[in-house]
């Protein structure tokens, strides 16, 4: 049986509020984590050598047009045109300077370029929905691209996942690797979605969503979204909800 | 406590095939070259099933067993050894890597590689070791092998392969892979 939105939205209801300010691996709302998610927590231990730093990316991995995402073809793709830019920080709060930032997502229509996308709403012809970029100095970034739509997924019944940006981050020591989602300010699916809510701590889950932000907004041109990471890496807590 | 809050991770999801791999991500030295050895196995769930919407990175010394400080990953010349590559796993969950064999960081330790594991249905990226398997006595007197159980310190070693190494990631099940969290409080 297909699990209905309230029945998801119930299991989501008895996990939430739980401590850990990342999402919980064991997350069962979230059905295809079931198989894929470690039994044992996470072994804690001392870096070293490799994994007390992070490969390198130059101007020659990327170009300054890759973050723009909306001059990639002939033509401008459709929707609501927007900056999304913001500053990586590491857990100390210092700039995480000249590294990859990569980005990915729907189109306006919340349809993805990818083939195994079969949700029935329009591909843009003019839109690919991928960016990259490097930070600068003081660890700033910056996409020009279009605001993505929601878009179904068959984790249940009428699932909708909330409009979003895939990213992808390096900083200075390998546990910095970060794959994450950014929302934007108020989607009524939020409480709906098990994705974002397998961050049960509510404070957590508010900093994967951008603010609107007046000052990144262009007259007569395009909206603005400043969003700021924090690669913390190395986390003070161990695994949570692993099962057991 | 005293820096700024974490920002949390989110499943890669199934819709990043188009955007995270890139031509060469898995071919850190071309086959050809002196030295090339391949790194592959497998990312399987826990039901033993291949996992075909994974993405693997690894992260490693040269063979000098120092950290590389090489750019050009994303478009690779041919020549220059970046120590960091990407591969997406295939429809049976195989991935492969070609790549130089990693020299320990110190005289006498173990070598391996760092490797980093994103999937959708894996709600947040996994961090593991890769472990060469060819000085037994390096891989004896190694700390973070010596701390683990004798029934899962070998799901961090990896075989001996075709033209190199062998290696599953086991994301569940009786030969689950030891994940790792690398403790606060150093500098990077
Ligand atoms: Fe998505």
């Amino acid at each position: 049986m297909i699990p209905t939105q309230r029945e998801i939205s119930d299991e989501i209801a008895s996990l939430d509020g739980a401590a850990g300010a990342q999402p919980r691996l064991d997350y069962p709302p979230y059905r295809s984590s079931a198989l894929r998610h470690p039994r044992h927590p996470a072994v804690v231990l001392d870096p070293e050598g490799v994994e007390l730093a992070s490969p390198v990316f130059g101007p020659r991995d990327v170009g300054e047009l890759d973050a723009d995402l909306t001059i990639q073809h002939r033509g401008e793709p459709l929707g609501e045109r927007m900056i999304v830019t913001g500053r990586v920080l590491d857990g100390r709060g210092r700039a995480v300077a000249g590294q990859l930032v990569e980005v990915w997502q729907a189109n306006a229509a919340g349809r993805y370029i990818h083939q195994r996308d079969q949700h029935p709403a329009p591909l843009d012809p003019n839109f690919t929905g991928t960016g990259r970029c490097l930070t600068g100095p003081d660890g700033s970034y910056r996409f020009v691209t279009v605001k993505p739509g929601p878009y179904p997924w068959r984790n249940h019944r009428n699932a909708w996942r909330p409009a979003h940006i895939h990213f992808s981050l390096f900083g200075t020591a390998f546990a910095q690797r970060l794959v994450t989602q950014m929302y934007f300010p108020g989607d009524p699916l939020f409480p709906l979605d098990p994705i974002l809510q397998s961050v049960t701590d509510p404070a957590a889950r508010a900093r994967l969503i951008a603010a609107y932000d007046h000052d990144v907004t262009q007259e007569e041109w395009c909206t603005g979204y400043r969003w700021d990471i924090v690669l913390s890496g190395p986390a003070p807590t161990v695994f949570e909800g692993t099962g057991r | 406590m005293s820096g700024p809050e974490g920002t949390p991770g989110q499943t890669v999801g199934p819709f990043f095939g188009y955007a995270l791999p890139y031509p060469g991500g898995d071919t850190l030295v071309p086959p050809g070259r002196d030295g090339a050895i391949r790194l592959a196995g497998r990312v399987v769930d826990g039901a033993g099933a291949g996992v075909p919407d994974a993405l693997v990175e690894v992260w490693q010394a040269g063979p000098t067993g120092a950290v590389v400080r090489e750019p050009g990953s994303l478009r690779r010349d041919g020549w220059s050894f970046t120590g960091w590559g990407r591969a997406a796993t295939d429809p049976t969950g195989a991935y492969s890597f070609t790549t130089l064999r990693p020299a320990p960081a110190v005289a006498g330790g173990p070598a391996w590689f760092a490797v980093a594991v994103v999937a959708r249905g894996l709600l947040d990226r996994l961090l593991t070791r890769v472990y060469l398997p060819d000085d037994p006595d390096a891989l004896a007197g190694d700390r973070l092998l010596s701390s683990l159980p004798d029934g899962r310190r070998s799901t961090l070693i990896a075989r001996p392969g075709p033209d190199g190494y062998r290696f599953d990631v086991v994301l569940q099940g009786d030969r689950e892979t030891v994940f790792l969290q690398h403790r606060p409080g150093h500098p990077g």
